[in-house]
């Protein structure tokens, strides 16, 4: 059925083809007259039956039959055997228009609906399927039928997955079998069914399986997808865990009302600045979950005193999972001295996207100093603006005892602790696959088991060092996407983003390197950063960004001269204040909507991109749109700004940047910044002090 | 062959060809012929079809193998004087067997069934799906005549009775238990590699230099692991000799002539939709190819006459040209052209010199030609080699079963399915090439004592071929046949116990083309392409004018064979 080249149709063909659209049209437009006037007479259907064996594909026809049973149904004449010989003949109906074309959508879908009305025999389906399934063993509808029929027929899962084994053995070029194993496994591993009680008493003997036909066709893909679903199974821990959190526990938080630090012994690292009266705390998970909130979260602190807290899920779609959450504490005017303690999971509630628990109650705890208001400084710094210039960086030294706040397990304080021996099956079956594809890269080059085999390591370094934050493989790793990128040019992007996050994770997984990419700006310190850090990440050919579970300290970013085309993931940053974007590669206003998230973003260089460059915006259908609900009711309370023609034309730009409390923007060298684009800028943000290193008004 | 019944006269009395035997290649020359609208008279002294290709009942095959073991007895009497016109040359039989050996452990048994046993004279023989000789079914119609089964599966066997399954396609690596993941990587890329030079692919095409090489050279090249080049090389390829032993090796094999074998090999694979494997068995035995081809010459106006020895040769005086043939019933049959079964071979006439054109000829032609021999076994068990399998080959390449074994030893078991025995029983079928009898014997035992329980005899006379005396060894051996017969599978080792088994040694001749064309005896292949290649070669010879088979545009023989090949379900 797959790889038969498609042959021009001869004169013969079109001819007939010709005269079956116009019997097709003839027979349609009798079908829209009967089925307009509701007439359901035995010539009707019958007509209706005629027009489905030509074309399978006409939907209106098939509901137009499911009208008429309904209507069979409500008459006062039927009894129990008519009823069975009516939908009888449904099922006869579904069966050729099935001959005509096997992958019918409508005709499979009625053939369900003839099926539930549970008065038909089901013995026949799985023979028929039989007959499907030998005449094209991959047609995802059989398959997807028969998971319906077998549930229907309460077919149990270990024969299923015995009849899918003995069609994988007849062909393992099958992702429909594939697929519909990993399907009955999982749903003998969810009932915890025998033999299926313990995943990692299931997943090697998968393992085996699959590497059966990975070794024998490594070209052959339907085998990789099964074993990407087996990775998934031993990488990704039922219950989420919290990964890390800002402030982390034991740490001095310095907040500064308005001015800049005055010569105080805090780490420069944990030290921020605050107008709006509030700091935030950020929950960073492993994978996105539900449920956060007041009661699963509970803080102690001596200001906070109902312990009530927003939490905010920091996602740029609407959902209500996240693998980010936020929320915003509050701290008095008054010199404040205080240590605040977060309590996760203590009460049940956070839940992953597919259902389970957080079931691993941690709490971290840390100190809050706020200094009073000094005016002076305040008025000093109004002006000045961030320069991303190489000059205005020295090295950072850091004072030997000075921590960087890389969050790490174990800075949590995790009461649970977490089941080793459940991780030890999780690392063990990793290094054994690191083994198993170490050896077919030995035997043969082949892309998809170098790609395999540097999300083994990555996976197995991330299992094996939680705690220890080493990346033993990264080097080994890299050159294998470095590698792929040569071998394999057509998916050049994806490797290389791959490359940038282990490029990253390897940078952020030691205080040593973290610090030699940690700057000083300029003698002097901005108002807008009471951190005078800055993390430089430029010029590293960076095409997306990543481990920000590590970076949630960072308030001045320098992300300039990379190869960036989105910036996915960077609303975890939430202490965000100087972002530098400059030279990079994003095409869009769309591409910057995580900025959206960071409140505290005041100075933000976009300059020498490729916005405006392509009129086709690639990231737009990830953003919101005007007519969206969510975001019109957020236009509407602007209508002033809106009913301004200008605007009109720039929604995207005010959709980003309404919420934006910017003072400096830098825009330069992208397409789409004219000095209309820019007038519009400054009207959408009143806040604007310099754009393009201009001073406005 | 005293009670012969009473001779009834042919007529007419002149032919355009007269074959003698009905073998394999006999029986397709007498086809072909008369699908070239030649007058063809197709004689046989046997009562049944197939000479030395035939499928006999239990009963009849050692009498078979018996009456062609050894020489006549004393040389007939003339029947005649030469006549006037053409000289009379005896036609004699040539001992085409030797060392028969039939023991029976299980006669009641046996006796009841005789008849159910359809035993292959020349076995194990099997077809590739896409051979020559299922071409040729296919082309001619034959097909019509006969059924097959798939054979399961092929095997080779080690000396500790181990039967390692060959992963011959794609999802057998994928389902084999026994190679380790880097083996079934290596062997799939083989495959891959050999399908990509077939399919003439630049990039993998395989140098000249490399065809030319030795097979064994080139698996050797690939880095293939000695057990995927054991398999290659004798379970894929069939090959018959040690190929890595050049000292032995009588055959060894060209890489170009391994890609052919592997090229046969999997365009056999999924040729026809019910046939599972490469390997094709007809239901009653191998005899029926032969008969479909007569019974395929018979409508194209083939004469048959069963049970008619051949006594002389009627040769011209003057040039020492064929004439004719003189009958046993004393008829005497002309035509331009005769092929003759390997069975019989001119003896001069006694007194007289042949005629001097015939003196160069005749040293020649009854020369005895030495090709070795093949050892033949067949062996019936009541239960299978593979409890969960009825119908599969094994290979033991050389050197498996013992260091001196120089050449394979196949086996094909055979079941009930395929009407060759009566239900519950198995027949196997085992072979290898040698140089002597002993030799012969020993490569046939060397597997019987790897995979059977062979109950002790009492006396080894077995030497003698009587088949009294056969008997009369198993009467005594009533209770192990009792205990065989009731449960058969034998507790000590799970070997299936030997109820009966027949070995011999077969002498391999080639074909002639000379003054008279004869046809050769069963070669030590596994498939039957060599014999088609004499057949059409004798044909060509005979009629070097006429097309062998044309194709006739009216059929459509490919969809007939796919319907045909096998009515499993």
């Amino acid at each position: 059925m797959h790889g038969r080249p498609r042959k021009a149709p001869k004169p013969e063909d079109e001819a007939a083809s010709t005269a079956k659209a116009q019997k097709l049209r003839a027979l349609q437009s009798q079908f829209f007259s009967f089925h307009h006037d509701k007439i359901y007479t035995k010539e009707a259907v019958e007509l209706s039956a005629k027009l489905l064996e030509i074309n399978p594909e006409s939907y209106t026809a098939w509901n137009y039959r499911k009208l008429a049973v309904e209507h069979y149904l409500s008459q006062p004449e039927c009894n129990p055997d008519s009823v069975k010989s009516v939908l009888d003949d449904e099922l006869r109906v579904v069966e050729s228009a099935l001959r005509q074309n096997f992958k019918s959508y409508g005709a499979w879908h009625h053939r369900k609906w003839v099926l539930s009305k549970g008065h038909s025999s089901i013995n026949h389906e799985l023979r028929l399927l039989d007959k499907f399934q030998k005449a094209d063993s991959r047609n995802f509808h059989a398959w997807n039928y028969r998971r319906f029929v077998a549930h229907l027929m309460n077919r149990s899962e270990h024969d299923e997955l015995k009849y899918t084994e003995d069609m994988i053995y007849t062909n393992f070029s099958n992702y429909s079998a594939w697929h519909n194993r990993s399907v009955l496994l999982s749903a003998l591993l969810e009932k915890k069914a025998e033999g299926f009680l313990l995943k990692e008493n299931v997943l090697p003997e998968e393992y085996e399986f699959i590497h059966q036909a990975i070794f024998t066709d490594p070209d052959d893909q339907s085998g990789w997808f099964y074993n990407l679903w087996l990775l998934d199974q031993t990488v990704t821990t039922d219950s989420p865990l919290l990964v890390s959190t800002w402030p982390t526990h034991g740490s001095d938080v310095l907040i500064l009302r308005d001015g800049c630090q005055n010569g105080s012994s805090f780490s420069p690292f944990t030290t921020l600045h605050s107008e709006s009266g509030s700091f935030p705390i950020v929950l960073y998970f492993n994978q996105p979950v539900e449920g956060v909130n007041s009661s699963t979260v509970t803080i102690e602190c001596g200001f906070n005193k109902n312990g009530y807290l927003l939490w905010e899920p920091l996602s740029v779609s609407n959902s209500q999972a996240a693998q980010v959450w936020v929320a915003h504490l509050k701290f008095p005017t008054s010199e404040l001295d205080s240590s605040v303690e977060v309590s996760v999971g203590h009460s049940k509630g956070i839940i992953s996207t597919r259902g389970f628990q957080y079931c691993h109650p941690s709490s971290f705890s840390f100190n809050v100093h706020v200094q009073p208001v000094e005016k002076d400084s305040f008025q000093v710094s109004v002006a000045e603006s961030i320069l991303w210039r190489e000059e205005n960086f020295k090295v950072y030294s850091a004072q030997s005892e000075e921590s960087i706040p890389i969050a790490t397990f174990d800075q949590l304080c995790i009461k649970d602790g977490h089941d080793s021996t459940a991780s030890n099956w999780r690392t063990e079956a990793l290094a054994k696959e690191v083994e198993c594809f170490r050896e077919l890269l030995s035997l043969m080059d082949c892309k998809i088991g170098k790609l395999t085999l540097a999300r083994l390591l990555t996976a197995y370094d991330a299992m094996s060092f939680p705690f220890a934050n080493k990346l033993v493989h990264s080097e080994e790793v890299l050159k294998l996407y470095n590698d792929l990128m040569k071998l394999d040019p057509t998916h050049h992007r994806y490797y290389k983003d791959e490359h940038s996050l282990v490029v990253l994770q390897k940078m952020t997984s030691s205080k040593e390197s973290l610090l030699q990419h940690c700057f000083q700006y300029k003698d002097s310190v901005s108002s807008v950063i009471a951190n005078p850090i800055c993390l430089r990440l430029n010029n590293l050919s960076l095409s997306r960004i990543g481990a920000f579970e590590k970076l949630l300290w960072v308030q001045m970013l320098d992300l300039s001269h990379n190869e960036l085309q989105s910036i996915e993931g960077l609303e975890a940053m939430q202490l965000l204040s100087c972002l530098g974007l400059g030279h990079n590669k994003l095409r869009s206003i769309t591409a910057l909507e995580p900025l959206r998230k960071l409140k505290s973003l005041r100075v933000l260089d976009i300059s020498y991109n490729q916005i405006g460059d392509h009129s086709i915006d690639t990231t737009r259908y990830l953003c919101s749109s005007p007519l969206s609900h969510s975001v019109g009711s957020e236009l509407n309370t602007d209508e002033t700004v809106i009913s301004d023609a200008a605007l009109v034309n720039y929604w995207e730009a005010f959709y980003m940047f309404k919420d934006l409390k910017l003072n400096q923007l830098d825009i330069v060298g992208n397409t789409i910044a004219d000095e209309k684009f820019k007038s519009a800028l400054v009207k959408i943000m009143p806040t604007l002090k310099r754009l393009d290193d201009e001073l406005l008004n | 062959m005293d009670d012969i019944p009473p001779y009834p006269p042919i007529d007419p009395t002149t032919f355009d060809l007269i074959v003698i035997g009905t073998g394999l290649p006999e029986s397709i020359i007498a086809a072909a012929a008369s699908t070239a609208s030649k007058s063809v008279l197709h004689l046989d002294p046997n009562p049944f079809y197939g000479s030395h290709f035939s499928s006999l009942p239990l009963a009849d095959l050692p009498s078979f193998l018996s009456t062609h073991s050894t020489s006549p007895s004393s040389p007939r009497p003339h029947s005649s004087e030469d006549s006037n016109e053409f000289s009379v040359l005896d036609l004699s039989t040539r001992p085409l067997y030797s060392s028969i050996d039939i023991s029976c452990f299980s006669p009641d048994l046996l006796d009841q069934n005789s008849r159910k046993f359809n035993l292959d004279v020349a076995g194990p023989r099997v077809f590739f799906c896409a051979d020559k000789s299922i071409e040729l079914i296919l082309n001619t119609g034959a097909n019509q005549y006969m059924e097959f089964k798939s054979i399961d599966a092929t095997f080779v066997g080690d000396n500790k009775g181990n039967l390692l399954n060959v992963p011959d396609s794609r999802a057998a690596i994928f389902k084999d238990k026994s190679m380790g993941l880097k083996e079934k990587n290596q062997l799939m890329r083989f495959f891959k590699l050999v399908q990509g030079h077939l399919a003439g692919e630049l990039d993998v095409k395989i140098s000249d230099e490399d065809l030319q090489s030795p097979f064994v050279d080139f698996l050797n090249k690939m880095g293939l692991p000695p057990k995927i080049k054991s398999f290659i090389l004798y379970a894929i390829a069939m090959a018959d000799y040690d190929q890595e032993d050049t000292g032995v090796c009588r055959d060894l094999l060209k890489t170009k002539d391994g890609i052919d074998q592997l090229a046969l090999y999997n365009a056999s694979i999924g040729r026809f939709q019910n046939a599972s494997g490469a390997l094709l068995y007809p239901i009653y035995g191998q005899g029926e190819l032969s008969q479909a081809f007569c019974r395929r010459a018979a409508v194209k106006g083939c004469i048959y006459v069963l049970r008619m020895p051949v006594t002389a040769l009627l040769v011209d005086k003057d040039s020492g040209c064929y004439k004719g043939v003189r009958l046993a019933s004393g008829q005497d049959i002309f035509s331009q052209k005769l092929i003759l079964d390997p069975t019989f071979k001119v003896t001069l006439p006694s007194g007289s010199s042949p005629p001097p054109p015939l003196q160069a000829k005749l040293p020649f032609f009854s020369q005895k030609d030495d090709r070795g021999k093949i050892a033949r076994g067949i062996c019936i068990t009541a239960t299978s080699l593979k409890p969960d399998m009825s119908n599969f080959l094994v290979v033991y390449p050389p050197r498996s079963l013992f260091p001196e074994q120089a050449t394979s030893i196949r086996l094909l078991q055979i079941a009930s399915n395929l009407a060759v025995c009566p239900p519950g029983m198995f027949v196997l079928y085992i072979s290898a090439l040698c140089d002597g009898d002993d030799q012969g014997k020993k490569l046939i035992h060397a597997v019987m004592n790897t995979l059977l329980t062979v109950p002790p005899i009492n006396s080894e006379s077995n030497a003698a071929v009587q088949s009294e005396t056969t008997e009369s060894g198993c009467a005594v051996q009533d209770e192990t046949a009792e205990s065989s017969s009731t449960g058969p599978s034998d507790p000590g080792e799970g070997k299936p116990t030997l109820l009966w088994s027949a070995l011999y040694n077969q002498d391999l001749t080639l074909g002639q083309v000379d003054f008279i064309c004869s046809t050769p005896m069963p070669d030590g292949k596994l498939n039957n392409d060599y014999l088609i290649d004499v057949a059409v070669k004798l044909f060509k010879k005979i009629y070097p004018e006429d097309e062998f088979f044309p194709q006739t545009s009216s059929e459509n023989p490919e969809d007939d064979g796919d319907g045909d090949v096998s009515p499993e379900t």
